[in-house]
């Protein structure tokens, strides 16, 4: 019926074929969810308007009446905490495309194709590290439109954009096992925001952690928000007051450690629930 | 067997304590229709999931082209397109993307994934619509997008469950003369359906289920013929008693809702026959006709369950439960 040769290619053979199939794969999936966005780009709101606000309204609302201690501009002060807010939030657009595409059964679609099945999940992670990184770029220039700069030169810049990379892979992963774990996408604000929001807020994003009680500012201060945030202010040369406490003095390394341990963690829970999703 | 393009083997599923398939068997010959046919909850899309590689069964051995589904899923999932129950296309991506993305995951070159988006495009009267987002289109066009998708690669197995729910008379005589079209180029089709109606037009082979469980397998002459050939159905006015009496020269007599029937193998001749023999009684007749029973009694008779009764609450469920053959009283 067809005058078109639709021959399948011959199945690879050996695993380094099969890896390559497996990358083409996961990029062909992780396409389609980026060609999604032009159709609604309310999605990319999370990661560009939102964290824009939050830029606009805490530097102009706050900015008045917070003086950062040992001085420094707030504006500098507050950029790499929104930007670790937004990483941490990323978790959230992960978890309802996750669920969705579970929920409206675009998985099954996607498996029962002679294709990895690792890929499915791989390219949902590609593409939501592409949809957070366009929005931290966004929230970047943003930052520098508003007088926030870099003193550390290239190098320093780019250990924290690392230190942010290795966070949002992290969270990535923690919002792909929240999607397979759910009913429905509907459940998600409902199990994230109530988690989501004292992590990001129990931490020196906003304010220095200096007028805390002492409890709560040893949760804060071990949060691993906070190490993500103090690294980044570290190696961006932003102001970074009020580390006394052993994880922010060694902020660098204990931040690394988080993301490595949480996506250790977080991306072993993941596969693991996907083996099972995905097995039927 | 190379000649059976799907076997199905005492195939076994539970989900907690619902049985969903309790030792179904059935075999599709390479080049035929398979229609299963059942009422909600029969297990047809459990079936389905486990031919397809979505599923994993308790127990049974599932072979696709030969090849087995738990041993050798890539050869099955290379061997057959599947349309599931609920379209399963990106409501975000036009028709167009949809199944050249399909294509480029089976691998296929881009221009020919491309080629291909468009002729089935054509095929599924959606050209026009190809440019769209598939949310905004009909359940019907929906459908008929996930058909194609399934359709991308030309598998020589295809599997549909419930292909034409939800699509208006038109859409769904398209759809038959699409399956119609791929049956005839050599395509093996195991299909579920509560249409009796497509099963006996499309169908070479019709496998009955009710309960996780095979209740009646056979073509659908066969099964028709199981039930009973033609009757011959009179209502009379007043007392059946004495129209009974002239029916029963021919035959064992049931009354059912006030119709008196009776075989009628000797078919029109037989119909003038009782009619004069009821007049020279001076009984008065109402009604009086030949039956042949249609699949939707043979369903009927077979599960308990009227075919279409979807969405069936606890209270028309218990109508579908008295059979005719409960109703049935010998006169
Ligand atoms: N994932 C699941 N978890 C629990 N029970 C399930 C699951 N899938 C199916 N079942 C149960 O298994 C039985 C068979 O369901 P199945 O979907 O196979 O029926 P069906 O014949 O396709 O029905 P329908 O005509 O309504 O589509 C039902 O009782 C159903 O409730
Ligand atoms: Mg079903």
């Amino acid at each position: 019926m067809s005058t078109l040769d639709l021959t399948l290619p011959a199945g690879a053979t050996n695993p380094l074929a099969r890896l390559g199939w497996a990358v083409r794969d996961s990029v062909t999936v992780a396409g389609r969810s980026l060609r999604q966005i032009r159709r609604v780009p309310e999605r990319l709101s999370d990661v560009t308007i939102q964290p824009v606000m939050f830029v606009l309204l805490f530097a102009e609302v706050f900015g008045t009446a917070i003086t950062v201690p040992g001085g420094g501009s707030y504006h500098e002060y507050l950029l790499p905490g929104i930007i670790a807010q937004t990483t941490v939030f990323g978790c959230f657009g992960a978890s309802v495309s996750m669920a969705t595409d579970l929920h409206e059964g675009f998985v099954d679609r996607l498996r029962s194709l002679p294709i990895a099945r690792s890929s499915i999940i791989t390219g949902r992670l590609l593409a939501e590290l592409a949809t957070a990184s366009f929005g931290l770029a966004v929230t970047l220039v943003v930052g520098v439109i508003v007088s926030w700069r870099v003193h550390r030169g290239v190098g320093h810049t780019l250990l924290g954009l690392l230190v942010l990379a290795v966070f949002l892979i992290a969270m990535t992963w923690l919002g792909l096992l929240i999607g397979m774990l759910v009913r429905s996408p509907d459940a998600v604000p409902g199990i994230l925001f109530p988690v989501l929001f004292p992590v990001t807020f129990l931490a020196n994003t906003f304010v220095p952690l200096k007028g805390l009680p002492g409890w709560l500012r040893a949760v804060a201060e071990w949060n691993p928000v906070s190490a993500v945030v103090a690294a980044t202010r570290d190696e961006f040369g932003n102001p970074n007051p009020g580390i006394s406490s052993w994880p922010l003095r060694h902020a660098l390394p204990v931040s690394l450690g988080w993301g490595v341990g949480l996506i250790v963690v977080f991306g072993g829970l993941a596969l693991l629930r996907w083996r099972k999703v995905s097995a039927g | 067997m190379a000649d059976d393009a799907v076997v199905v083997d005492d195939l076994h599923k539970h989900f907690g304590s619902t049985y969903a398939l309790r030792g179904v068997s059935l075999t599709v010959p390479a080049g035929t229709v398979c229609g299963l046919l059942g009422p909600n909850g029969a297990g047809k899309t459990t079936a389905v999931r486990i031919v397809t590689t979505l599923l994993r069964a308790d127990s049974g051995r599932v072979t696709v082209a030969g090849h087995d589904v738990t041993r050798e899923p890539d050869q099955v999932r290379r061997s057959l397109g599947l349309a599931g129950q609920a379209a399963t296309v990106d409501g975000l991506l036009t028709g167009v993307q949809n199944l050249v993305m399909i294509g480029k995951l089976y691998h296929l070159p881009s221009k020919v994934a491309k080629a291909r988006a468009d002729e089935l495009l054509e095929r599924f009267s959606l050209t026009d619509a190809g440019g769209r987002i598939a949310k905004e289109y009909s359940g019907g066009m929906r459908r008929r997008l996930d058909l194609a998708a399934s359709l991308v690669a030309a598998p020589p197995v295809l599997v549909l469950d419930e292909p034409t729910t939800g699509l208006d008379p038109h859409a769904r005589a398209e759809t038959w003369d699409v399956i119609e079209e791929l049956v005839r180029a050599g395509t093996t089709l195991l299909l579920t359906t509560q249409y009796l109606e497509e099963a006996d037009r499309l169908a070479d082979q019709i496998v009955v289920v009710d309960h996780g469980e095979v209740v009646a397998d056979g073509t659908p002459a066969a099964l028709k013929a199981e039930v009973g050939g033609q009757r011959l159905e009179v209502t009379v006015v007043g007392d059946p008693a004495a129209a009974r009496a002239v029916l029963a020269r021919h035959g064992t007599v049931t009354l059912r809702d006030g119709r008196l029937s009776v075989d009628a193998a000797g078919g029109a001749s037989r119909v003038a026959e009782v009619a004069a023999a009821l007049a020279d009684a001076g009984i008065e007749v109402d009604d009086l006709g030949l039956h042949r029973p249609s699949l939707d009694e043979v369903f009927l008779r077979l599960t308990g369950h009227a075919p279409t009764d979807t969405n069936d609450t606890a209270d028309s469920a218990d109508v579908a439960h008295t059979t005719p053959t409960s109703e049935e009283i010998p006169v």
